[in-house]
């Protein structure tokens, strides 16, 4: 029963996922995207990951998916945003060398995984209490993750002091 | 879910990871090819938790059963990536808007100026 559910979840995943680089208008594309990570967060509630589920929700779907829509609002009233892709051979490429990266990293995670005789990778084993709360997670960014936390503090601001020179208009 | 398999979660990220990498190679649209680099940053998150959650936890003997910073790791990796991609996503629709306000139409196929 909860291998249906999680094939149900997971197929919707993947052809929401296929809806992204299908779909011909770059706004249904996005919608496509949203549809993806909602599932994504249910799929990481399964997994005992309640705080990063939320966090997905508010960061990708509430924050990002928002901007990728503002900028597509932002360009298609000045011109034609949605091009008209050729039909050309690097269609047929691309979906062979996807079908074939596919296998490619599958066998190279499949075989490794089968000879290990660990129970757990069949059934996942029982996890702390406290696993997806946020304070364990806090309290680890803030002790043994310090200095990578702050290099991605640092990170951040960069990108942002960058969009922001990146999208003024030059005073001449 | 207690009956699903690790190779489950680990196929379904590899899917999500490979029609990412077809759509950054197929479209032209650049929008769309930044949404394919979510997707495959978030095939990537997903691998990174169910790895995290079917690791064998074993609490130390005679104490409160606790979870500590070693076993949160995973997750600590995935707030990371979320971090790299939102500074991403707001560099990459910068250089969008910049390159949008030079020309009329953004076609990646267009901007060959660099390859000379």
């Amino acid at each position: 029963m909860n291998l249906l559910v999680f094939a149900v979840l997971a197929s919707a995943a993947v052809l929401a996922a296929l809806g992204v680089i299908l779909s011909k208008s770059a706004i249904r594309s996005a919608l496509s995207l949203v549809l993806n990570f909602m599932l994504l967060a249910i799929l990481y509630f399964t997994l005992h990951s309640e705080t990063l589920g939320v966090l997905q929700v508010v960061v990708y779907t509430g924050a990002i998916m928002v901007l990728f829509l503002f900028v597509i609002m932002l360009l298609s009233t000045q011109g034609n945003i949605n091009l008209t892709e050729s039909r050309d051979v690097k269609k047929i490429v691309g979906g062979l060398a996807g079908i074939s990266l596919a296998a490619l990293i599958g066998v190279q995670i499949y075989l490794p995984l089968a000879s290990v005789p660990a129970p757990q990778f069949h059934a996942p084993q029982p996890i702390g209490p406290s696993y997806g709360a946020p304070e364990p997670l806090g309290l680890a960014l803030f002790t043994r993750y310090g200095y990578p936390f702050e290099t991605v503090s640092l990170l951040l601001m960069i990108g942002i002091v960058g969009s922001i020179m990146l999208a003024k208009r030059r005073v001449r | 879910m207690t009956g699903v398999p690790l190779i489950g979660y680990l196929a379904l990220s590899i899917l999500m990871f490979c029609i990412g990498a077809v759509g950054v190679v197929i479209r032209r649209n650049p929008i769309v090819i930044f949404m394919c680099i979510e997707l495959m940053l978030n095939a990537a998150n997903l691998a990174f938790l169910s790895f995290a959650r079917y690791q064998p936890w074993k609490p130390a003997v005679g104490q409160i059963p606790t979870v500590n910073a070693y076993d949160v790791r995973g997750q600590v990796m995935v707030v990371f990536v979320m971090a790299v991609a939102a500074a991403e996503v707001a560099v990459g629709l910068g250089i969008l808007m910049a390159i949008f306000r030079l020309r009329d139409r953004v076609d990646v196929d267009d901007l060959n100026t660099l390859s000379g």
